[in-house]
């Protein structure tokens, strides 16, 4: 699909100033937002350079977050699928249950260095939601989230914690109702209130500085995971494998590793009820590129450029475009990029709790149903690594529901 | 050549001492015959230049009537093909009206961009605006279509300001747009002392006609800022008779249309002249 190109020095140098990976990327970005793009960018870049904003970070990663996150060898998962080692970055343990929060940190932090005295955000699954609101509390700054209809409906604990939190929940009934239409509820919003609103997009996506400095603040993921797994066991793991929705968790696992050229990358995408059913959420392995959102990316759509409803028992992975960083590593081929149906994710899912206690999300479930394909094709001495990004709380309702089972 | 439509007829209303009403409305909406039949009338009606939607799903600087608006003509079968249809169709008869393709630039990027610009040109098209295209995504579309005799209509917004209007204004052509609030079409209505202030910062940047848009509903505002820019521009308030007569006969949908274009068109007119 993608264009032959020479391979690169390094995997880890993009974007170019444009906010390009590649053709990916960019700012496509109504005029009004422009100048907000514009000096967010200006804002991040001498933040960047400030110790001070490191070590806040740092700090409320460590005493508020609870990082780092463990990295933990999953024994009976391993012994289950009677292959190569797997090891679970916790994720899921960090306060509010997901990695979402490693970023709504970081972004937060940066709406007060711009004075920002209001916050928007959209979610899917909620999880990103819940971590606004959090930080919102903790700033005491008010929180208004973007949550599609259907979503608010099949994630009610997390619409509740969100009210907890002290945020305002607004349902969008516009489109498919799902992550696509609060992305653009949100996008409505920052256009009226562009004065004093700071808009913490939750994933690698939206118009440049946003899938660089998501991806920044969600990197501490890899980080970690490289130094930790040196210490357990010596040495690089054989593959990191990482769910895909807008591709945030992943991003933030793989981008340490993409120098390292023995450690294959995988990321997962929602296969939904099958690719062939047409009724999914896998824009890099049945997408094609296109421009939403303010980047230019793989997504699903039809041959007029209209966008699809996307498709997933899991309302994180339910959207039709993915980061832009993601599409360019898929087309230069330094990434793989599968697809995991409902079913599959719902049997990870129970195992995952049966075998190691562990609920996971049904994001990352979608993860570990490929590590359950792949791991056993590799060899008793190799290493997985998979992101556990997020605990499952939020998702007992659907998977009994899935189940026939009744709560 | 197509770019001359534009300042042919901003330079007729120059000199019949009027300013200019622009329509919005998107094509297919509310199918295709009914649009087709919409179009043909709208110079007739009062209409000076004519924008025309190109269907989106995700029209995200947009609000809820422009939405529900593509949604109806994407339901109904249309597609950039279509569109470009009801371009050559009006064309057919009537050779001096601009027409302006407004909208986002995914359906231009999967069609293509060079066969694009090659097929709306034959379309007889003048004009673009593509919302999510800003200065700094020139090359993407804006060059080629300067290059290929376009204009590539700019929109100014009351946070284009400093250094960043030199470089809005610097590649814009036609005439320049400009979005009287933050915000969405089709929502709170613009102060008119704040686009009298706006209009002139940009006059100390462009020679340029200036078209003002967003949230002008009635005939009654259109007059207010017609006094202000050289053309006031209405969408949401006509796309919302076609929602509002949702199954009606197709007679009926085009009377209703056409007759609010003839109420701001006198609004417009009423306004004073040219400065």
């Amino acid at each position: 699909m993608g264009e032959l190109r020479e391979k690169p020095n390094t995997y880890r140098a993009g974007p170019d100033e444009g906010g390009h990976f590649g053709i990916y990327g960019g700012r496509f970005a109504a005029e009004t937002l422009m100048p907000l793009i514009l000096d967010l960018e200006r804002h991040y870049e001498a933040a960047k350079r400030d110790p001070a904003f490191a070590a806040e970070i740092a700090r409320l990663a460590t005493h508020y977050v609870g990082r780092p996150s463990p990295l933990y060898f999953a024994p009976r998962l391993t012994a289950h699928f009677g292959g190569a080692k797997i090891y679970l970055k916790r994720d899921e343990l960090n306060h509010t249950g997901s990695h979402k929060i490693n970023n709504c940190i970081g972004q937060i932090l940066l709406a007060r260095r711009m004075g920002k005295i209001r916050i928007i955000a959209e979610t899917g699954a909620g999880q990103h939601g819940v971590a606004a609101a959090t930080v919102a509390a903790l700033f005491n700054l008010p929180c208004r989230v973007y949550m599609g209809a259907v979503d608010v409906e099949r994630q009610k604990p997390n619409v509740f914690r969100m009210k907890l939190l002290g945020a305002e929940v607004v349902p969008v009934t516009s489109g498919s109702r799902t992550l696509k239409d609060a992305l653009n509820e949100a996008l409505r919003d920052w256009v009226t209130n562009v004065a004093d609103t700071f808009y913490i997009i939750g994933t690698v996506a939206g118009p440049h500085p946003y899938p660089t400095m998501v991806r920044d603040f969600q990197s501490v993921i890899g980080r970690e995971a490289r130094e930790q797994i040196l210490a357990a066991e010596g040495r690089l793991p054989d593959a990191v494998v990482a769910c895909i929705g807008g591709g945030s968790n992943a991003m933030g696992l793989f981008h340490p590793f993409l120098d390292d050229e023995g450690v294959r990358i995988i990321g997962v995408e929602a296969a939904g009820h099958g690719i062939e059913t047409g009724r999914h959420a896998a824009s890099l392995t049945a997408g094609s590129p296109g421009v939403l959102h303010g980047n230019r990316t793989y997504l699903l759509q039809d041959d007029d450029g209209q966008i699809a409803e996307a498709h997933s028992i899991s309302a994180g992975l339910d959207y039709p475009g993915v980061g832009p960083e993601h599409a360019w590593l898929r087309d230069v081929g330094r990434a793989e990029y599968v697809a995991i149906r409902d079913d599959e994710a719902l049997a990870a899912f129970t195992l995952c709790a049966r075998l190691e206690g562990i609920i996971p999300a049904l994001e990352p479930a979608h993860a570990l149903a490929y590590v359950a394909k792949l791991a056993p094709h590799m060899a008793a001495d190799q290493i997985i690594v998979m992101n556990l990004c997020g605990r499952g709380d939020k998702d007992i309702f659907t998977v009994a529901d899935a189940l026939g089972d009744r709560l | 050549m197509s770019t001359r439509r534009i300042e042919r007829r901003f330079a007729t209303l120059r000199a019949q001492g009027r300013k200019g009403l622009v329509t919005f409305v998107t094509a297919g909406d509310p199918d295709l015959a009914t649009s087709r039949a919409i179009l043909a009338g709208l110079p007739a009606a009062g209409a000076d230049l004519i924008e025309l939607g190109m269907p989106f799903t995700d029209p995200m600087a947009d609000g809820p009537p422009v939405q529900a608006a593509s949604l109806r003509a994407i339901r109904a079968g249309a597609n950039m093909r279509r569109t470009l249809e009801l371009v050559r169709d009006f064309r057919a008869d009537d050779a001096d009206t601009p027409i302006i393709l407004m909208g986002y630039y995914n359906p231009i990027y999967v069609y293509g961009s060079a066969r694009f610009l090659v097929d709306a040109g034959a379309a007889g098209v003048d004009g673009l605006i593509v919302v999510d295209l800003p200065p700094e995504e020139d090359a993407e579309l804006c060059q080629p279509a300067l290059s290929a005799g376009f204009s590539f209509v700019r929109l100014a917004t009351p946070t284009t300001l400093g250094e960043r209007l030199p470089r809005v204004l610097g590649s814009a052509s036609g005439f320049v747009y400009y979005v009287s609030i933050t915000g969405i079409t089709g929502a709170r209505t613009p102060e008119v002392a704040d686009v009298a202030a706006a209009v002139a910062r940009l006059r100390r940047h462009t020679d340029l006609p200036i078209a003002v848009g967003f949230g002008i509903k009635t005939a009654v505002q259109a007059r207010a800022i017609a006094e202000i820019g050289d053309a006031v521009v209405v969408g949401s308030a006509l796309v919302s008779v076609i929602a509002a007569l949702d199954g009606a006969e197709r007679g009926d949908v085009v009377g209703s249309v056409l007759a609010l274009v003839r109420e701001l068109a006198a609004g417009v007119r009423a306004a004073g002249g040219w400065s």
